[in-house]
């Protein structure tokens, strides 16, 4: 059987070797290795999570085409690239999945001497847990989770889990995702617990508490939430700020809080997959994206918070000032990034999802 | 007809593709889940590895599937596979017979209205039915007009066994319109001429030679049931995983391809006494062959 398992450590290996001598060239003869790549560049991404026309701008500013390829979330992502880079240059991986594939040499160390516009990221990004000095990752864009809602259907502010997770109040008008680390660290944020606990105690009491609010909610939503709460279909959901925002701008009646236990914060980052056929090219568009106007592009289209500090300065006030998109600093502060818990919490997180699924 | 004996090359130039496409794309990954199923992932450094195995460590994943959130996911979907299968059979069956029946320039149109939904995809299928079950959907619609509802429909057991009606039930109406076409319509007249009731001429003697449609139609509708995930995900609600969630589940996030690995061959040993059971009951039936 030891067959099995040679090929794919051997391969990674002379992969990693490839890429080696590919670098060592770079630093003997720049000019050299660049004229080797084809004018090309292959993005892996979520769907509409680039600007309009930052690709087609940046075939004009460098003659380099982008050929863009979508994926619905990280766990998808990691799957594709799990058995070997299938050709990616780029990919846009949220923090924890970027942990995880940092710890199975999936992503390549990034050479920061080739990224000068790395200057207009706002320096509270530059050294996250997961990625400490940045090394591998560059933020890409950043937000929370937290509970979007129909004004109009609901008491007040419902700026606690408890109206998704524990009281009856509001029974079959809610949506959770359906996402496990979402889900179950919502249920321990309520809990009191870390959003990140390996603790079996804790895990167990979040279980009971998802088992024991399954009455209150009308579907784990497959980060579909935005949509059912426009159509009528609940009148609470679990969902990202960003996709929130996006209804919000359509219908009046929608507001995002952050519950007041706290949540998660996450990031997007940008990296390079092991093996990335155009790793010069690769290194060119991230520093495209982090030019000023680039960014800002980007931002216009997306509505999502920027880490780019040039390209936030260069958007409107209503822009700055939506604390949908950018939460009250003291909401921010009890919220906690997904960190990557290794495959053993992994496994523990899905028994009790199957759990939760069952029950 | 020649002997393949006698012939060989010619035997084997005609069998290389089929073999070599069945090897490469069947059985070779099926080995691989096979051998995944007996392994566990590797612990390098004390830590849990994502990527790398250690082959033929035992049946712990085996022993895994015996826990009781996967034996009842398990049964939920064995149940709801049942119920759909006998609703597919219940409707099909009057179908079938009504296509049989009809007038002979009708009939191509018929069938072709039957298997017409193939030509969409199965996602944009459930999506579409999203869009008449939900609560201010198609059907939510027309009961309001009647003073009636809203009715939750959507995201309940009932929605998602009518997604799988729904989806396969051309399976079912199929092998039915093939055995009742090429049943000998003079038996159903002599039983009726010697005296025998409408209820009893059905029971007596459409029942039994029909029976191996019935056997094909309830096959091809109950293991595809087995294996679904997609109808389940989009139209269930908070307690809709049926087996093919859990197994689809492993492979993604989960990250345990081992377990799922366990969970795919348990389905596909199901599945093979499914089709035990068919030539158990073809053998001993004494109808028209499908």
């Amino acid at each position: 059987m030891s067959a099995f398992r040679q090929f794919p450590r051997h391969s990674r290996r002379s992969f990693l070797k490839g890429t080696g001598a590919a670098f060592a060239g770079l630093v003997l003869s720049p000019r050299f290795a660049l004229a080797e790549e084809d004018k090309k560049l292959s993005f892996y991404n979520y769907d509409t999570y680039i600007g309009e026309t930052t690709l087609d701008d940046f075939k004009k500013a460098t003659g380099i085409e982008v050929k863009l390829d979508l994926f619905a979330d990280g766990d998808e992502l990691f799957t594709k690239l799990k058995a070997g880079n299938p050709g990616y240059d780029v990919i846009v991986p949220t923090s924890n999945v970027v942990e995880r594939m940092v710890k199975a040499n999936m992503i390549m160390a990034l050479d920061h001497a080739k990224i000068p516009n790395m200057k207009n990221i706002d320096p509270a990004f530059l050294n996250p847990s997961f990625d400490p000095g940045r090394k591998y990752s560059l933020p890409y864009q950043w937000g929370t989770v937290g509970i979007g809602y129909r004004k109009s259907k609901v008491e007040g502010v419902p700026d606690s889990w408890k109206f998704l997770l524990d009281d009856e109040k509001y029974a079959g008008r809610v949506a959770l995702l359906g996402d496990q680390e979402h889900t179950i660290g919502a249920a321990l944020k309520y809990l009191g617990f870390s959003y990140n606990s390996t603790n079996i105690d804790e895990l167990n009491k979040a279980r009971d508490l998802l088992i024991k609010g399954k009455k209150i909610v009308k579907k784990y939503a497959d980060d579909n939430g935005q949509d059912l709460l426009a159509q009528g279909e609940v009148d609470l959901t679990m969902e990202y700020n960003g996709d929130i925002a996006q209804v919000m701008a359509e219908d009046d009646d929608l507001a995002y809080v952050i519950p007041k236990e706290g949540s998660n914060v996450w990031e997007d980052t940008i990296a390079i997959p092991t093996g990335a056929p155009h790793p010069e090219n690769a290194h060119a568009f991230i520093n495209f994206i982090f030019d000023g106007e680039v960014g800002k592009g980007i931002t216009e289209t997306i509505h999502y918070a920027t880490p780019n500090a040039a390209a936030k300065a260069l958007m409107d006030e209503a822009y700055r000032n939506n604390a949908a998109i950018f939460p009250p600093a003291d909401a921010l502060a009890k919220c906690e990034y997904s960190a990557y818990l290794g495959e053993e919490a992994v496994k523990v997180r899905d028994g009790i999802w199957t759990a939760v699924q069952a029950a | 007809m020649e002997d393949w004996k006698t012939n060989r090359s010619v035997f084997w130039t005609l069998a290389t593709p089929g073999t070599f496409w069945l090897v490469l794309f069947f059985l070779v990954p099926l080995a691989f889940l096979f051998v995944l199923s007996f392994s566990d992932k590797a612990i390098i450094d004390g830590q849990m590895s994502i990527n790398d195995y250690d082959y033929f460590t035992g049946i712990s994943n085996y022993l895994r599937s015996l826990n009781s959130d996967i034996i009842s996911i398990f049964m939920r979907t064995i149940w709801w596979s049942f119920l759909a299968t006998l609703a597919c059979l219940l409707i099909a069956y009057p179908i079938a017979f009504g296509i049989c029946f009809a007038p002979e320039k009708w009939r191509p149109l018929l069938l072709m209205l039957i298997v017409l939904p193939f030509w969409i995809n199965l996602l944009i299928r459930t999506y579409a039915l999203i869009a008449v079950l939900r609560t201010q959907g198609v059907i939510n619609s027309a009961l309001g007009f009647a003073g009636l509802g809203p009715f939750e429909i959507l995201g309940t057991s009932f929605a998602v066994i009518f997604g799988l009606v729904y989806v396969y039930m051309p399976f079912m109406v199929l092998p039915l319109y093939a055995t009742i076409e090429r049943l000998d319509k003079s038996f159903l007249e002599a039983s009726l001429d010697l005296g025998g009731t409408q209820f009893q001429t059905f029971r007596n003697i459409t029942l039994p030679l029909t029976m191996p449609g019935i056997v094909t139609g309830v096959v091809l509708v109950f293991i595809p049931c087995l294996g679904t995930f997609l109808t389940s995900e989009l139209l269930g609600g908070t307690s809709s995983w049926m087996i093919g969630n859990v197994i689809q589940n492993q492979f993604g996030p989960a990250n345990d391809w081992p377990f799922g690995s366990a969970l795919s061959l348990l389905l596909m040993y199901a599945t093979f006494g499914v089709l035990a059971l068919r030539s158990l009951l073809q053998r001993n039936s004494k109808g028209v062959d499908v």
